[in-house]
């Protein structure tokens, strides 16, 4: 059974058809080929998938692309500016060294945006409880918190980090 | 000289630019034109004959493309998948290596074992068609565990290995060992579990596979930490593909800790599939079949005696440990519990005899193989909860008992009892670094406080060492390696004078992308932007043996430095003939090459362009271009080590236990990156609490069912689990034996955690007279073992 789902991902409209039972983690990497959102595991517990809906973060692998018509969605693709500098929380994770394999990071980072965006004086233990629904393995979390509480300040001052010339 | 890009700084990753921005490729999100989706069909039993398996409906099913199984590999004569290390037992025979075939043909041996492959145009399709295939299962009885395997008169998981004994294996002297404790005025005894793991990387296996029938070369694209070990492992030993035809390519890769070393079946499935219909073929794999199908860690029992002087000084330590291969041998499985970890019960100390004897055993349960240390922290668990069992027993504090026994630095390099010679270390300076660091005089005053706060507070200590850098090729041979395991490097300059790096080793989240290019950009002064690192991929990279064991600097780093050292002798002669000075007049440093006592000088740069633009050049003695290849074979492991400290809180009424402060002192030789050393120990601290606190691989006994499949039920650490770290080190014991003085950090952490937070939650339990705890030490495990020991407690 499919359906027309429409939504804005990223500052762009997007339609397509999809069969009614499409995740949205499956919609926007296999449908629109935004492949920055990541699928870690099958019970909505690691966190790799968390995306923005109309501003707030959401696990995609558990809500259906349906349930995301008519929704702004941003990605990890869309966090960064048009011409390429960092968001701070991206940058703080990379000066923080918050991520290693990288692979729960899209994820992190969203959840910690919506963190930051939400609790106007985050806390090292309100990160950590905050992040309770984003596993890494690779970091032991130490450099994720530091990465959190720098990109939350640095986003209450606007800072922003041009992105390495790479 | 340090230099803001060179070793031993803190360079900003540069892989870091494309995970942050979601623009990584992990196999997953590749896709190839016309490619097939594969969706693998796994038993629901952990013991069963095949009796027929029917595939006419799913044939019929939308979209469906191909129903394979292993009837089908076994017509295309595809061979098992092979175990990388033999193993002898005691009488020297060698150990049973029963076939491990990709699709299972007449039997399935654990929950989760693939029997066939269902391959349409979508996942979903795969999926909706593997339902509708039927197989006649004469199901069999289980054997869950090791108990189980052992007991008498126990089901055979393979008819043709009696008692389910892969091997029966030892090292070292029994007659002194035996002697000793004849002696001994101590004898402190331990039986110990050192639970299975599941690695759970955060990235789940993949693979794509592709055939090229006009040129008949295959490319596999695969989650794999070692690509050219899988190439020559699937292409020679299971498909018979010639290498020269067979590409393996190991994108970005969201983890291993060890479990993406192994040549998995679904990498030869879907290479053979897409020959066989003529399109790519992608696999994914969902969480649930990660928990059932990587390979596990761990799984061992333990029981072992320490002997002692009466003034607590080590005379022998006898150890027999059973562990677990699971249903068939994954590639490394058979060296872990031996090679990789009887050879380190020294530990730090100077213990004279030690004797050990491990039974490897098959049961119906998913393989076992390295995870994450890797045999390592099995022999310093075991080693750690002894010596902190002794003083406890012998009323010592649990640094003196230490300091006793611990090798001197000057008895450096020492020879153990146990094969492994090291190289350096001062461990008693490690834990004189740690001691104040904790501040472990202050130890009781906080266990004062927590009290009125009616917690229990524990202190914990675990001084390790371990053996990396794997591995001297003819050592490794001798024991029963099949491979070398040496490392691949090539440096190619280019005319305009940036380089590229060819490496080896694989970097799935240690950041050799940035810290390689330090090491090369320090060596010839160039800036760090023109030097690229590239690895993952056998059609551009020498063979090299990937990255585990924490050998990528130690053994990758060594041998770019040896390319580094045939470029530089090449540039020498260049620079003689540009310059019209003798080769032996010209002094070499960061990369400007100079005539001695003069000014006379030119870069690498001018020497590169002149190497391939040869239009003043001695060609009649060089020849044009500067690229060099080398291989560096290790002359020994390294042996990193150090001390870890924990202390933890325990709530007696509801059993948690929180880790309060955790501190690591550590010697890992010298150090490229302090950033990136720092995260490896911080990811390695928090795996090695998570197996002390959180986390329990579990199979039920009666069915052999997985029950601890997914996140619901294994309990991962996450943020709110653990604290934050201390973690420093020293480097004035630097490696003797390679070029970089480095022993590698990957698993550092790992190896020395769970004792040190066993230690610790022992000791808080003391004062209830408990003197032994299991891993993991849950709140219920704890809340019950105080009760145990204080029965009017259980009343309230």
């Amino acid at each position: 059974m499919s359906c027309t789902v429409t939504m804005t991902v990223n500052g762009k409209a997007v339609t397509r058809e999809v069969e009614e039972r499409t995740l949205l983690v499956t919609f926007l990497r296999e449908h629109l080929g935004l492949t920055g959102t990541h699928v870690g595991c099958d019970t909505s517990q690691c966190g790799a998938c968390v995306v923005h809906v109309d501003g707030r973060s959401v696990k995609s692998c558990t809500m259906l692309a349906a349930q995301a018509d008519g929704a702004e969605v941003t990605t990890i693709e869309g966090l960064a500016a048009a011409d390429g500098t960092l968001h701070p929380m991206q940058a703080a994770f990379r000066e923080h060294h918050g991520l290693q394999c990288g692979f729960c990071t899209p994820g992190m980072v969203m959840s910690a945006v919506d963190l930051a965006n939400t609790h106007p004086n985050l806390t090292e233990d309100e990160v950590r409880e905050g992040l309770e629904g984003n596993i890494c393995r690779c970091t032991g979390y130490h450099n994720i918190v530091k990465a959190v509480l720098a990109g939350a300040e640095a986003m209450k001052s606007g800072t922003t980090q041009k992105a390495a010339a790479e | 000289m340090a230099t803001a890009t060179g070793i031993g700084a803190s360079v900003r990753r540069r892989e870091d630019q494309r995970f942050l921005t979601g623009r990584g490729t992990y196999t997953d999100d590749i896709n190839r034109p016309n490619q097939t989706h594969a969706v693998m069909l796994r038993s629901p039993h952990a013991h069963a004959r095949i009796r027929g398996i029917d595939t006419s409906e799913a044939l019929k099913a939308p979209g469906v493309v191909a129903v394979l199984t292993g009837a089908n590999m076994a017509a295309d004569n595809v061979n098992g998948l092979p175990c990388g290390w033999l193993i002898h037992n005691k009488d020297g025979s060698p150990m049973k290596e029963p076939p491990h075939w990709p699709l299972a043909r007449d039997r399935v041996r654990y929950v989760g074992d693939q029997l066939a492959v269902v391959i349409a145009e979508t996942r979903e399709q795969a999926k909706d068609a593997a339902e509708l295939v039927a197989v006649d299962y004469e199901e069999l009885p289980p054997v869950a565990s090791i108990r189980a395997a052992l007991a008498e008169g126990a089901p055979a998981v393979h008819d043709d290995v009696p008692g389910n004994l892969c091997y029966d294996w030892h090292l070292g002297d029994r007659a002194a060992v035996d002697a000793a404790f004849v002696q001994a005025a101590h004898v402190i005894t331990i039986d110990l579990v050192n639970q299975r793991l599941v690695p759970n990387a955060m990235e789940p296996r993949a693979a794509v596979g592709e055939y090229d029938a006009a040129t008949g070369d295959y490319t596999l694209t695969t989650t794999s930490q070692n690509p050219h070990v899988i190439r020559l492992l699937m292409g020679a030993f299971v498909l018979g593909i010639p290498e020269h035809k067979l590409r393996v390519v190991a994108p970005d890769v969201g983890g291993g800790f060890g479990s993406k070393i192994f040549h998995y079946a679904e990498e030869a499935i879907v290479t053979w599939a897409a020959r066989k219909i003529g399109r790519p073929v992608k696999w994914t794999a969902e969480r649930g079949e990660s928990f059932l199908t990587d390979a596990h860690g761990r799984d061992h029992l333990t029981h072992a005696e320490l002997a002692l002087d009466k003034d607590g000084h080590f005379l022998a330590l006898r150890v027999a440990t059973q562990a677990n291969m699971g249903a068939y041998l994954s590639t490394f499985a058979t060296s872990i519990p031996t090679y990789l970890y009887a050879t380190l019960l020294a530990g730090q100390y100077k213990t004279p005899a030690i004797y050990a004897e491990v039974k490897a055993v098959f049961t119906t349960t998913a393989p076992v193989d390295a995870y994450r240390g890797a045999g390592r922290p099995e022999a310093c668990y075991l080693i750690e909860r002894l010596v902190e069992k002794a003083a406890a027993e012998l009323g010592m504090d649990k640094t003196e008992i230490r300091r006793r026994n611990f090798i001197p630095a000057d008895a450096m390099p020492y020879q153990t009892p146990v094969a492994l010679q090291y190289d350096t270390g001062d461990f008693a300076k490690n834990l004189d670094l740690a001691l104040p660091a904790a501040d472990y005089d202050g130890f009781a005053a906080r266990k004062a406080e927590s009290a009125r706060r009616g917690k229990l507070r524990g202190i914990g200590f675990a001084n390790y060492i371990e053996a990396c850098g794997i591995a001297p090729s003819n050592v490794a041979g001798a024991l029963g390696a099949r491979a070398g395991l040496y490392e691949s490097a090539e440096v190619r300059f280019h005319p305009t004078g940036s380089v590229t790096v060819f490496t080896g080793s694989h970097s799935h989240g240690q950041g050799h992308e940035t810290t390689f290019a330090q090491i090369v950009a320090e060596r010839f002064g160039i800036p760090i932007e023109n030097v690229e690192i590239v690895h993952g991929d056998t059609a551009k990279v020498p063979f090299g043996m990937g990255t585990y064991g924490s050998r990528s600097l130690a053994v990758g780093g060594s041998a770019i430095v040896k390319a580094m050292d045939k470029v530089e002798r090449k540039a020498k002669k260049i620079a003689a003939h540009l310059m019209e000075a003798a080769e032996t007049d010209i002094e070499v440093k960061d990369g400007r090459f100079t005539v001695a006592g003069t000014d006379k000088s030119v870069g690498i740069g001018d020497i590169a362009l002149s190497a391939y633009v040869p239009h003043n050049f001695p060609l009649d003695e060089l020849e044009p271009g500067l690229d060099e290849q080398a291989f560096y074979d290790p002359k020994n492991f390294t042996y990193p080590n150090g001390c870890h400290v924990c202390e933890v809180e325990v709530d007696p009424d509801t059993g948690v236990v929180k880790v309060d402060r955790f501190l690591a002192v550590d010697d890992f030789g010298r150090v490229i990156n302090p950033l990136i050393v720092e995260g490896q120990v911080h990811g390695g601290l928090v795996q090695g609490i998570g197996q002390a606190l959180f986390e329990h691989c579990v199979y039920d006994e009666d069915s052999g069912q997985l029950l601890t499949g997914s996140y619901m039920d294994y309990c991962m650490p996450r943020a709110d689990d653990v604290p934050s770290f201390q973690v420093s080190w020293h480097e004035d014991q630097p490696c003797t034996h390679n070029p970089l003085g480095v022993k590698g950090c990957g698993e550092a952490g790992t190896i020395g955690a769970a004792a040190a937070v066993m230690n610790a939650v022992v000791d808080a339990l003391s004062e209830h007279g408990i003197t032994h705890l299991d891993m993991p030490a849950t709140p219920e495990r704890v809340w019950r073992a105080i009760r145990q020991n204080r029965p009017a407690m259980a009343a309230e």
